[in-house]
């Protein structure tokens, strides 16, 4: 994307603050009261998006949550729960969700907050283009790093030919792409830029004389990152962890290019429920049970993101 | 600076590039060598062909272009209809009403892409509204999905909005349609731009709604690229994948020429 200003995803827009010259926190100046009295009130305006967005969003995931409630036999009852939860298949496609999310995520933190910093405060030429370069990677659909990925570890693939080059065996040490690993590793790689973007918005408001201060005193790189840019760059970490996390467990174009039958995440199991075996009910529960996840965990990170203020 | 030797900066640069270049430079860099390749079995492709291409751009692939590009700039187009106007109303009302647009609006962000598919497939499959095998249903996911980034992108321009503007005209007597249409909108422009391409760039590469969704005769490029490599032509699906980041980038540039032009009127 070409702007930083320029929100790729919502939550991550820290990079200007806003400049109303009135009224606290941003709220609308006062009109003029005379014209107020014979205008329509103001949430008017705001009914027909309303309504588009309740007819094709919001009823669409009512029928959801009902049709999890009604079995193929017909009624109401919540026998369609008590299947599904009781199937292997659904709960180890829970953990592999969340462990696989978890997982990613504290990848994305640790390797977007290295980088980040060695963009932000050991600049090197080039930088920019870095930056940029990671802007242009987020508006690439996820699968991609799956399909190059198989370029590069699949069978037939870079890294087991360079193996096979040099050592002369048949085959290559690497063949993890469809194991869990791959999925993570693809996950690591395509979702680290949306931790590093609000990092690096971060740094840039970070005073670099606070470091050269901490160093002057003699502190050691080691300690300036700890107690000096670590409680600085916190907020961010926190809001871009959790809209990563929420992103992984949504995560399905991934674990679909892998063709793992080893791995099968709620999104996956939704999928194969509803288009491959035609079980609606089961892929409604499933739908259900990973919106309580997802909905739950995103609350959390607009809270978060409005209690930092990012 | 927060290393200061020269040793020390040469090392961090090389941690750096060895962490960089092999996770997110190579696999754009792999896609792009083996859409030219005809075999992959050493350390390097070998067989550079554009056969790939001549499949990648004719036939079946051309028409998933095309069906891409039409789905792209109409959900584009709704989305940011749908969410500037939402993002306006939001931004002129109370807190509390702001809020509950703002959490409304975001709802389709935290609700897996997948289950959104679900939700739009069991809504729309049965009368009055049957839109199941037709091409409506794609570009009505794509708009639900895209929808709320417009939301998000407008309204955190509306509130960098220097409210002089505004308020100068309606001082002036100018009525709330007439400072909508010739203040606030010409200034939101550039923010409307970029939000389209933003908008457009994630419905070009949207993939797990459009699985569930997709009527045989309406196949997007990124259903397109997963049939190539399910049935085994990866190099096929590396040379539509170049395609598909082409065109986004294309439509990328283009949207950000005109932004720049807008921001100095």
């Amino acid at each position: 994307m070409a702007s930083t200003a320029q929100p790729v995803a919502p939550g991550i827009t820290a990079t200007k603050k806003p400049h109303r010259s009135t009224g606290p926190s941003g709220t609308t100046p006062p009109r003029a009261p005379a014209r107020e009295a014979r205008r329509i009130p103001r949430f008017v305006w705001a009914l027909p998006p309303v309504a588009v967005l309740a007819l094709v969003f919001l009823y669409p995931l009512a029928l959801v949550v009902q049709q999890s409630f009604s079995p193929d036999e017909g009624g109401t009852s919540i026998a369609p729960y008590g299947d599904v939860f009781a199937s292997e298949s659904f709960r180890s496609a829970l953990t592999t969700t969340v462990w696989l999310a978890v997982g990613s995520t504290v990848g994305c933190l640790v390797l977007g907050f290295v980088l980040a910093m060695v963009i932000a405060f050991v600049p090197f030429p080039g930088g920019r283009a870095v930056a940029k370069f990671i802007d242009v990677f987020l508006s690439f659909p996820s699968f991609l790093i799956t399909l190059a990925l198989l370029f590069i570890y699949g069978n037939v693939g870079l890294a087991n030919g360079v193996w096979t080059d040099l050592t002369g065996a048949s085959k290559g040490p690497f063949d993890f792409l469809t194991t869990p690993w791959g999925v993570l590793l693809a996950e690591i790689t395509y979702f680290t830029p949306f931790v590093m973007r609000p990092l690096l918005a971060a740094f840039s408001q970070l005073d670099s004389a606070q470091l050269e201060v901490a160093s002057s005193l003699g502190a050691r790189p080691a300690r300036i990152v700890r107690q000096v840019i670590l409680p600085e760059a916190l907020p961010a970490l926190a809001a871009g962890g959790s809209l990563v996390l929420v992103m992984c467990l949504n995560e399905f174009g991934i674990v679909l290019f892998t063709g793992a039958k080893g791995v099968t995440t709620l999104p996956m199991l939704v999928y194969s429920k509803a288009i491959l075996e035609s079980d609606y009910p089961a892929a409604c529960v499933v739908a259900v049970v990973n919106i309580a996840i997802s909905v739950g965990l995103y609350s959390l990170y607009r809270m978060v993101s409005r209690r930092v203020g990012a | 600076m927060l290393v200061h030797s020269r040793t020390g900066k040469w090392a961090t640069w090389a941690v750096f590039f060895v962490l960089f270049v092999p996770l997110f430079a190579v696999p754009l860099l792999v896609i792009l060598a083996a859409s030219f390749t005809t075999n992959w079995s050493g350390a390097f492709p070998s067989g550079p062909t554009t056969k790939h291409y001549t499949a990648a751009t004719g036939g079946d692939s051309l028409q998933a272009l095309t069906t891409s590009l039409i789905t792209a700039v109409s959900a584009s187009l709704l989305a940011l209809t749908i969410g500037s106007w939402a993002a306006l109303a939001a931004a002129s009302m109370r807190r509390r009403g702001r809020r509950f647009l703002d959490a409304l609006f975001m709802l389709p962000v935290a609700v897996p892409s997948v289950v959104v598919g679900l939700a739009v497939l069991v809504a729309f499959s049965k009368p009055p509204m049957l839109l199941n095998g037709t091409r409506w249903i794609v570009i009505l996911a794509h708009t639900i999905l895209v929808t709320a980034f417009a939301y998000s992108s407008v309204s955190a321009a509306i509130v960098r909005l220097d409210p002089m503007y505004e308020q100068a005209a309606a001082s002036l007597g100018a009525r709330p349609g007439y400072v909508l249409w010739r203040i606030k909108l010409p200034l939101l422009l550039p923010s409307l731009t970029a939000a389209a391409g933003l908008c457009f760039a994630l419905s070009m590469g949207e993939l797990s709604a459009t699985m569930m969704l997709y009527p045989p005769d309406w196949t997007p490029l990124p259903v397109q690229i997963f049939a190539a490599t399910d049935r085994g032509s990866l190099f096929t699906g590396a040379a539509v994948a170049v395609v598909l980041m082409g065109t986004t980038l294309l439509v990328l540039l283009g949207v950000s020429r005109i932004r720049t032009r807008a921001s100095y009127r």
